[in-house]
C-alpha cells in the first residue's frame, strides 16, 4: 500500500520501511525550535544536556524586546541557556529577531523531508517546506532537547489539489478561510496540499495557508516540494542536505478534495472561532471598526506588506480607526522599508511596530479594550485573544484588513487593487 | 486506572484561549488555574471540585500549546472526556500527567452533573444515572504509562535529565 507524504515522511524519520493510520511511532527529531515561551515558569524544565546543540535553534519572539523585569529575566535565561549547551543559533534582541515561525521560513531551519518540532502551535507553518513541523508541548520539548526523540500518531490524510490561480486580490488567508468554512475542523487528520495551483503560489503563501491549518486542528499540514520550494531552501541552507517526499500514487487517503483558487473571494472570519463561521466580506461590509492589525507567523511577510500598501498608497486610514503594522521579522521590516512599503503605510497612518508576535497572542502592541472591535491578519479570532474578552475580533486578509483601515467598516479590497 | 467523579459539560471548539487566557499567562504560575474559563464561563472555578470529571464536544483544545491542561489538572479534575480532542492539547494531557480520552457520543450521553466512571483499561465511560456505557478511543499503552506516572517530568527526574528549575525565571 502505498504512503501520503507525511507517512514518508514519518516512516523516514522513525527508521521504518513504513507506516500505517493507527500506528504511533518514535522519531528522531532534526530541527528543535526554542522560544521565550519555554523559559517563562520554568515551563520547559531545562535538560542537563542537550542531544545535539547544532540541531536547536533559540528566538525570543512572543514580547521582544522585554516589556517587564519578569520578561527580561525569561530573555536572561534562554541567552544563558544558549551559552551553557553551546546553542549558537540564537536569535536575540538584534537584527536576526523575529517570530519563531517567520524566522524558520528566513533562514531556512525548515528542510524538506525532515521532522522539526516547536512549543508554538502555529509550528505547522514549516509544512509550506515539506517538512513534518509539529507543535509539542513544553514538557515534551524539554525530552526533545534531552534525547532528540519523541512520538506521533500516524492519522489519516486528507488531500486537498489545488487547481488555477489565486487571483492577486486574495491570500493564502482566503483560501484556508475557505477550507475551514468548507469542511470544518480536521482534528486527528493530517491534510497535504498538492496540484497546478500550487506551482504559482509564493513561499508566503504557502506559509499562510499550512501556518492557519493550526485553525483546523490538523496534526500534519504539508505542501509538495516543488522548484520554487527547493530554491527556497537551497538559498538560505545552501550546506544541507534533505530528502523531499511527495505522496505515492497508490496513497490512501481519508479524502480528496479540489479547490478553484481562481473561484475563492475575500472571506472574513466572524469573532470567536475559525471553524465554519466565514462569509464573503460584502455580509460584514457594515461592521464599524475601532483596530486593524496586519502581523504574526500568518501574515507579517513581504507579500503582506505588499498587499496593504498597494491597498494604502494614496490613501489615508480613517479617522477614529488605527492600523497596526507588525512584521514578521527584522529581515522582513528590512526589505519592507528598501521597497517604499513602510513609508507607505506610514503616510497613511499606519502604525508599524517591531517585529514580535505581539497584539496576535494579546501581549503587547495592539491589545483590544472592552467593546472594541478589530479586523486582523493574524491568526486567530478567539474571545480574549488580543486583550478584553468583551472585544469583537474578525480576521482576514491582509488586503481586506487594509481597505478596512480605510474605509473604518470591514471593507472589501477588491475596490482598492 | 478508573476515575468516578461528577462531570461538567463544555460545547465544542473550546479553545485554550478560553481555558487560559493570553494576558493571565503574564500572572505568577500558581494564580493561573483560577482563570479559567473566565470568560465564557465566570465562576466555575469556585463550583469545580476535586475529582470532578469534565465532558466536552467536538475539537476539545484547539489553539496554543500554553499550558492549559496543567491548570485543568491544578484546579482538581481528574479527567477529560471529550468527542474529539485537539492533537497538541492531547499532546499536552499526557505529558502533564492529565487522563484524556476521546469518545464519541459523549455529549449526548450525559447531563451536566451525572456521575461519571471512566476505564482507562478498557477505554470504556459508563454514565452513572442512566447506566449508558460508550466506548472511547483506544491509544497506547506507552502513553497511558506517562500519564500515570503523573507526566513526563516524573520521569525525566527518574532518569536524570532534568537540571533544577530557574529561581529568576518561576
Amino acid at each position: 500500500m502505498g504512503m501520503t507524504m507525511i507517512e514518508k515522511i514519518l516512516a523516514r524519520a522513525a527508521g521504518l520501511p513504513a507506516v500505517a493510520p493507527g500506528d504511533v511511532v518514535t522519531v528522531g527529531v532534526e530541527t528543535a525550535v526554542v522560544i521565550d515561551q519555554n523559559f517563562m515558569h520554568n515551563r520547559m524544565r531545562e535538560p542537563k544536556r542537550v542531544w545535539d546543540p547544532d540541531k536547536v535553534v533559540i528566538m525570543l519572539d512572543h514580547i521582544a524586546p522585554a516589556d517587564t523585569p519578569m520578561r527580561a529575566n525569561i530573555h536572561k535565561a534562554a541567552r544563558k541557556f544558549a551559552e551553557k549547551q553551546g546553542i549558537t543559533q540564537f536569535h536575540d534582541v538584534n537584527g536576526g529577531l523575529g517570530i519563531c515561525h517567520q524566522l524558520v521560513a528566513d533562514y531556512g531551519y525548515a528542510l524538506p523531508g525532515s521532522v522539526l518540532a516547536c512549543v508554538d502551535s502555529h509550528t505547522c507553518s514549516a509544512g509550506a517546506f515539506n517538512c513534518a513541523a509539529r507543535g509539542i508541548g513544553h514538557p515534551e520539548m524539554a525530552y526533545v532537547l534531552a534525547t532528540g526523540r519523541t512520538w506521533f500518531p500516524v492519522v489519516e490524510t486528507v488531500r486537498y489539489e489545488f487547481v488555477s490561480e489565486l487571483p492577486r486580490v486574495l491570500n493564502g488567508k482566503d483560501v484556508i478561510l475557505h477550507i475551514a468554512n468548507t469542511y470544518g475542523d480536521h482534528a486527528m487528520q493530517n491534510v497535504e496540499f498538492v496540484g497546478p495551483g500550487v506551482a504559482a503560489m509564493s513561499m508566503n503563501t504557502r506559509r499562510t495557508i499550512a501556518t492557519m491549518c493550526a485553525e483546523i486542528s490538523t496534526e500534519f499540514a504539508v505542501f509538495e516540494a516543488d522548484e520554487r520550494c527547493i530554491e527556497h531552501v537551497r538559498s538560505r541552507s545552501p550546506d544541507a542536505a534533505f530528502e523531499p517526499q511527495a505522496a505515492d500514487a497508490d496513497a490512501v487517503y481519508a479524502d480528496v478534495r479540489t479547490v478553484d483558487l481562481g473561484a475563492l473571494e475575500p472571506l472574513v472570519a466572524f469573532p470567536d472561532t475559525v471553524v465554519r463561521n466565514s462569509r464573503p466580506v460584502s455580509e460584514a461590509a457594515n461592521v464599524r471598526i475601532d483596530q486593524a492589525f496586519i502581523g504574526s507567523c500568518a501574515n507579517g511577510t513581504l507579500d503582506d506588506f505588499e498587499a496593504a500598501a498597494t491597498v494604502l498608497k494614496g490613501r489615508k486610514i480613517a479617522r477614529g480607526t488605527r492600523l497596526i503594522v507588525t512584521p514578521g521579522s527584522q529581515a522582513v521590516l528590512l526589505e519592507a522599508t528598501r521597497r517604499g512599503y513602510v513609508e507607505t503605510l506610514l503616510e497613511a497612518g499606519a502604525v508599524v511596530t517591531n517585529s514580535t508576535c505581539g497584539a496576535c497572542c494579546g501581549y503587547s502592541n495592539g491589545v483590544l479594550g472592552a467593546g472594541e472591535v478589530c479586523i486582523t491578519a493574524s491568526t486567530r479570532n478567539f474571545k480574549g485573544r488580543m486583550g478584553s474578552p468583551e472585544a469583537s475580533i474578525y480576521l482576514a486578509s491582509p488586503a481586506t484588513v487594509a481597505a478596512s483601515a480605510v474605509r473604518g467598516f470591514i471593507a472589501d479590497p477588491r475596490d482598492m487593487m | 486506572m478508573t476515575i468516578r467523579g461528577k462531570t461538567w459539560k463544555f460545547g465544542d471548539h473550546i479553545n485554550t484561549d478560553l481555558i487560559l487566557p493570553g494576558p493571565v499567562m503574564l500572572m505568577p504560575y500558581d494564580e493561573q488555574p483560577r482563570h479559567v474559563f473566565a470568560a465564557n464561563r465566570p465562576g466555575w472555578v469556585d463550583e469545580v471540585g476535586a475529582g470532578d470529571v469534565l465532558i466536552a464536544g467536538r475539537n476539545f483544545g484547539t489553539g496554543s500549546g500554553r499550558p492549559a491542561a496543567r491548570s485543568l489538572k491544578v484546579l482538581g479534575l481528574s479527567c477529560l472526556v471529550a468527542e474529539s480532542i485537539n492533537g497538541l492539547f492531547f499532546r499536552n494531557c499526557v505529558n502533564y500527567g492529565f487522563p484524556a480520552m476521546e469518545c464519541p457520543g459523549v455529549s449526548e450521553a450525559f447531563e451536566e452533573g451525572d456521575g461519571a466512571e471512566v476505564d482507562f483499561a478498557a477505554f470504556t465511560v459508563r454514565n452513572a444515572r442512566t447506566g449508558q456505557t460508550l466506548q472511547g478511543r483506544r491509544f497506547p499503552e506507552m502513553l497511558l504509562k506517562i500519564i500515570e506516572a503523573g507526566g513526563i517530568y516524573p520521569l525525566m527526574e527518574a532518569q536524570g535529565l532534568l537540571a533544577e528549575p530557574n529561581p529568576e525565571t518561576a
